[in-house]
């Protein structure tokens, strides 16, 4: 794989067809646990680490995929990599995990996966689907942090609470900016707000950039290749 | 060899060694899972015994009391039995509070062989971030009120909230919370008073180390 080919894609993965901002994908643990951003990276991890690894053995055995039989193969891949995900934080980020609760199994069901698994992985080679799942896998924990920052700081009066999640030890505060922050950026609502702006932050740039370059349009067909779920 | 024979067998190939990845994985980490939840729950226990000494772990002498009990919910109590030298000297009991804001909220309520509370510690909740997970103590002081409290200390009827007449707080914004909590809290006091030899005396005592 050529060392340009691989940026090409990280740049795919973290912007241009970005699993949260473009193909809104995965959009229910997005909403459920980015209150804080130690829960959003925490997440984002585990989802960059079972996109990596299934994007790699999906690839791997894309020779034997025949069509009828695809869809279990990777349910049964996804499934076995994320309960592999799930004992490994249970083992070593014990807290992380009881923090995220049910979401950590629920990454079965990120339908940004199963979307790479088909899109991508059963086409292409080991190292250039591993390459697409890391740009993705990226994009979606870097989106999943933000996001987790952002409602974290208004909604909480801080940033970077309870790091200890990752290294354990004693509760850490983080860094106070307010005593009390505004409610609704950390109930169910403030998710929708939040996204809603990122997505449009993120429309607004790429349209700013077009109009810079009018030759580089983002080519229509590029964007109705994904199902949207 | 026919379609249908070939895909199963891929399938079965692959589902083999999707199983043998996970119980991998599961040999590698399954010790340290159960340590994990052994000092999780050790953890989780024992700030509800501030100012009690005892002899070994916590979690040994457990006890399920199956409903119906007397306490407070409706799924099983869990009695955690404390012992000094072989004396009885508190028990931490986990119970329900079945009326809170957002569903179930577990309590765990310790309580001195004498009465009074040791700690109190919400182990499970859904309460509204913000209004009535401020119960939780790592949210807010609102649990350590009751410390050193006794069904003697206020008398019963003070065992309230204030909006109730009681001598508690509530939390501003959200009430029915605390309310359930408080309930379940008096109630688990008031059935250890009248139970405590019959739970220390259910069961063994714990091991003796030699």
């Amino acid at each position: 794989m050529r060392r340009g080919s691989f940026v090409e894609q990280l740049r795919t993965g973290l912007w241009r067809d970005n699993p949260g901002l473009v193909q809104l994908l995965g959009l229910c643990p997005l909403l459920a646990v980015t209150t804080s951003f130690v829960n959003g990276a925490g997440l984002g991890i585990a989802t960059l680490a079972v996109l990596v690894a299934s994007n790699g053995l999906v690839s791997a055995t894309r020779r034997w995929l025949r069509p009828e039989i695809r869809i279990p193969i990777y349910v049964l891949i996804i499934a076995s990599l994320v309960t592999c995900i799930e004992l490994v934080f249970k083992a070593w980020f014990p807290t992380l995990d009881r923090s995220l609760g049910i979401f950590i199994p629920l990454i079965v069901t990120n339908c940004a996966i199963v979307a790479r698994a088909e899109v991508f992985a059963s086409r292409h080679s080991i190292a250039r689907s591993i390459a697409d799942g890391f740009g993705m896998g990226l994009g979606f924990a870097l989106l999943l942090s933000g996001i987790g920052l952002f409602r974290e700081l208004i909604g909480n009066g801080s940033l970077f609470s309870r790091m200890d999640l990752f290294v354990g030890g004693p509760p850490l505060p983080g860094l106070v900016i307010a005593d009390q922050g505004w409610l609704l950026a950390i109930l169910p609502p403030g998710a929708f707000f939040a996204l809603a702006l990122a997505v449009a932050g993120k429309n607004t740039l790429d349209r700013r950039q077009r109009r810079k370059e009018p030759g580089a349009r983002l080519a229509p067909s590029r964007r109705r290749k994904f199902v949207r779920r | 060899m026919n379609p249908v024979m070939k895909s199963m067998l891929t399938l079965g190939l692959i589902a083999a060694i999707c199983t043998a990845l996970v119980a991998v994985t599961w040999q590698l980490t399954h010790a340290r899972i159960a340590d994990n939840q052994q000092a999780l729950l050790e953890q989780s226990l024992q700030p509800a015994l501030a100012g009690i000494e005892f002899d070994g772990k916590v979690s040994q002498s457990r006890l399920v009391l199956p409903p119906p009990h007397g306490l407070p919910g409706q799924d099983a109590a869990i009695v955690y039995r404390v012992y000094r030298e072989g004396r009885p000297v508190a028990a931490l009991i986990a119970v329900t509070a079945r009326d809170g804001y957002a569903g179930p909220v577990r309590v765990l309520v310790g309580v001195a062989y004498d009465g009074h509370v040791t700690g109190v510690r919400i182990l499970e909740h859904r309460e509204t971030p913000g209004l009535g997970d401020r119960i939780a103590e790592d949210r807010s002081d609102w649990v350590y009120q009751f410390d050193d409290r006794s069904i003697g200390d206020p008398p019963l009827p003070g065992w309230r909230i204030r909006r109730d007449g009681g001598e508690f707080d509530q939390l501003s914004g959200a009430s029915v919370t605390p309310r359930a909590v408080l309930k379940a809290i008096r109630e688990t006091l008031v059935y250890f008073d009248g139970h405590k030899d019959a739970l220390f005396a259910a069961g063994d005592l714990p091991e003796e180390d030699e």
